[in-house]
């Protein structure tokens, strides 16, 4: 994973709640088997309308997102945080996320920033008087600036220590592996085991 | 002070605990299907790892599957390729695979309890958001992403925060044709969509005491809709009679010891929760959604709601937005609503009793004219079962279609799919825009209201036929 400490990008309003992971990239377009190339099924049935926010120039070449709240709700799917990836979203602001979406962003990179409904309010409000405004937004002190205001958001300091230092989590527990032999050693013999598979009559 | 059960089931497993790092919890049970997984074996070959534990991992095609011909080689091609890669994956990792066409393929959250392979007190985790049902046998069950699927298939542990804990307590006698799905849509529909974020629900009560096993999985099955990470019901007599003699169920003196645990998993009589939320089951109704997220629901008897009577600002919009993706008016009642296609199946109501329930209402009589009816057992075992039983003839009887077993149209990635416009009754958990398809319009409903829908044409109750 790439290391994250600061960004500065062209911020994209989203004025809808509620955008479940189907809507950020429908099932159709979860077929490939790499990590790469999901750009194309990101919000894919609003993109077809042309006052989508996506289709205005101004915001074309965003990667900070601005959406309402329950933001990524609904299916599990990784997909979701590697489309907006994949499209150039480094960060998501938001007031809140499904949990299942905003712990796949920590580990695949996407910083998702949590502040209160009121400041997502603000941003929308100065990004749409703005159109194509850049925001700033600083991970060591937890900064949004937008002109000449800032805004404090929130993140979990673990997440926020792996995004910082850009770490490998598998690596990370791997250095634990004599723990998790003596956790394994301790397991009741009762726990099941799909080897030897075993069918039904 | 007293544990809860998610207390005491996430401490049975704690790996490794440091101040200010997430818990290292050891998983009993890896689930894997064709969708979530493919990055994930990838990244361990590209990192020269291995499974660690392939005898607690099993996979099964159920997403992309046809729920046809499924003994001729998938036609599309991008499907088949996912299919393929996951065949691949499994053999070159050694996991067991339960592939289309085996007597024990089906929908991942189906055939892990119908295996027995689901037990109380586990760790259970999948790709796949949906695997909060097997929280239904007091198992700590939840969805992570592929990132994690790739972490848990090379350590066996998963790195987790600490959940706050919810109660949900459901008490009283459900009243006549209303059904766990009901009940689960009426909660959602009063917590919202992200009323769970942070928290592991326990259902518990005297109407959850009384429901079968293929009840509660389909209201721990909805737990993410309402945004909990996994949902959970102590284990009893019930689950413990439901799991006796399964495959890969305990026997023996193993049996006895695994009963002598199962049954510390209950919450303490002085335990605390975060939050709780109280049901009264005696005053539910049939329940249905009208809009675009699982929490836009109302009874069966109910209007659609106009958007000005929502309070909320977001709520408001968000309502005015889902009337008109769904094509619906404000004040027009739910019942006069016509239906195109009705779906039975799914992880939510794939199951042999789900298929009891709308066979009764479907004996002996036909689904009404230009209305199709798909039934798709969520395993190839209920559906072996249904036809040991004769269900399979009461549903050709009536004019739906018979399938084979897969997630089929509860979401748009294998032939099964709404046309855009086609507006369907389906007992899957998610009414999201274009989810069984695109511009496809869904209502989420319990077997039998999807039964009686199919007969009537429009929403109905069987009491209404």
């Amino acid at each position: 994973m790439d290391k994250f400490t600061q960004h500065t990008g062209v911020a994209v309003p989203l004025r809808r709640s509620n955008v479940d992971t189907d809507q950020i990239i429908p099932a159709v377009y979860l077929k490939r088997i790499t990590r790469t190339g999901f750009e194309d099924g990101l919000f894919a049935s609003w993109r077809k309308d042309p006052g989508f926010v996506l289709n205005q120039q101004v915001y074309s070449s965003g990667t900070i997102l601005v959406p309402g709240p329950d933001f990524g709700t609904g299916s599990s799917r990784e997909h979701a945080v590697w489309a907006l990836q994949n499209y150039g979203f480094k960060v998501v602001i938001g007031s809140r996320f499904g949990e299942i979406f905003r712990n796949n962003s920590g580990k695949a990179g996407l910083l998702v920033a949590t502040v209160a409904q009121e400041v997502v309010e603000e941003l929308w409000e100065f990004i749409e008087a703005n159109p194509g405004t850049k925001l700033s937004v600083d991970l060591p002190s937890r900064a949004i600036t937008a002109g000449d205001r800032s805004h404090h958001f929130e993140i979990d300091d673990y997440t926020a220590h792996r995004l910082l230092n850009g770490l490998d989590d598998i690596a990370m527990t791997l250095q634990h592996a004599d723990q998790i032999e003596a956790y394994e050693s301790r397991r009741p013999s009762f726990k099941p085991k799909t080897i030897p598979v075993l069918v039904s009559d | 002070m007293g544990r809860t059960l998610s207390e005491k089931v996430w401490a049975d497993h704690v790996v490794r605990s440091a101040d200010g790092e997430p818990d290292l919890l050891y998983i009993d049970l890896h689930l894997c299907h064709e969708v979530t997984s493919p990055q994930a074996y990838e990244g361990l070959r590209l990192a020269d790892r291995v499974v660690r534990r392939p005898d607690l991992t099993l996979a099964t095609e159920d997403h992309n599957t046809p729920t046809w011909d499924i003994d001729k080689p998938i036609a599309e091609p991008t499907s088949r390729k996912q299919i393929e890669a996951l065949r691949r994956n499994t053999a070159d990792f050694g996991v067991p695979i339960h592939s289309l066409g085996d007597k024990d393929q089906g929908v991942v959250h189906i055939i892990g309890p119908q295996l027995g392979l689901t037990q109380p007190g586990m760790t259970i985790v999948c790709g796949d958001s949906h695997t909060s049902t097997h929280g239904a046998f007091g198992a700590l069950a939840f969805g992570i992403g592929t990132s994690e699927v790739e972490h848990v298939l090379a350590t066996q542990t998963l790195q987790q925060a600490r959940l706050k804990t919810m109660a949900v307590t459901i008490d009283g006698v459900l009243p006549a044709g209303v059904t766990s799905k009901d009940l689960v849509l009426k909660l959602i529909s009063m917590v919202g969509t992200g009323g769970g974020a942070g928290y592991v629900a326990e259902y518990r009560g005297s109407t959850i005491d009384a429901m079968s096993m293929e009840a509660r999985m389909t209201i721990c099955n909805m737990s993410i809709e309402w945004g909990a990470k996994a949902g959970m019901i102590a284990p009893d007599e019930t689950t413990f009679a439901y799991l006796e003699g399964r495959p890969n169920a305990p026997q023996g003196a193993e049996w006895d010891a695994a009963l002598e645990y199962w049954r510390t998993l209950c919450t303490d009589d002085d335990a605390v929760f975060d939050r709780e939320v109280f049901i009264d089951a005696t005053l539910l109704t049939p329940f249905v959604t009208w809009g675009t997220n699982p929490g836009q629901g109302v009874g069966l008897g109910d209007k659609v709601p106009a958007p000005e009577s929502f309070n909320d600002e977001v709520a408001r919009n968000a309502a005015q937005r889902a009337l008109e993706y769904m094509d619906l008016r404000a004040g027009t009642p739910m019942r006069e609503i016509a239906i195109d296609t009705v779906f039975l199946g799914s992880c939510t109501n794939g199951r042999i009793e789900d298929l009891r329930q709308a066979a009764e209402v479907l004996r002996g009589r036909r689904v009404a004219d230009g209305l199709r009816m798909l039934v798709v057992p969520g395993s190839a075992r209920v559906r072996q079962q249904a036809m040991d039983e004769g269900l399979d003839r009461i549903f050709t009887d009536a004019g739906a279609e018979w399938r084979f077993a897969g997630c089929s149209m509860c979401l748009g990635m294998n032939p099964d799919q709404l046309a855009p416009g086609e507006r369907s009754a389906s007992t899957s958990n998610r009414n999201f825009e274009g989810r069984q398809g695109k511009g496809g319009r869904t209502h989420l409903v319990s077997p039998a209201v999807a039964a009686a829908t199919a007969v009537a044409g429009h929403l109905a109750a069987p009491a209404d036929l």
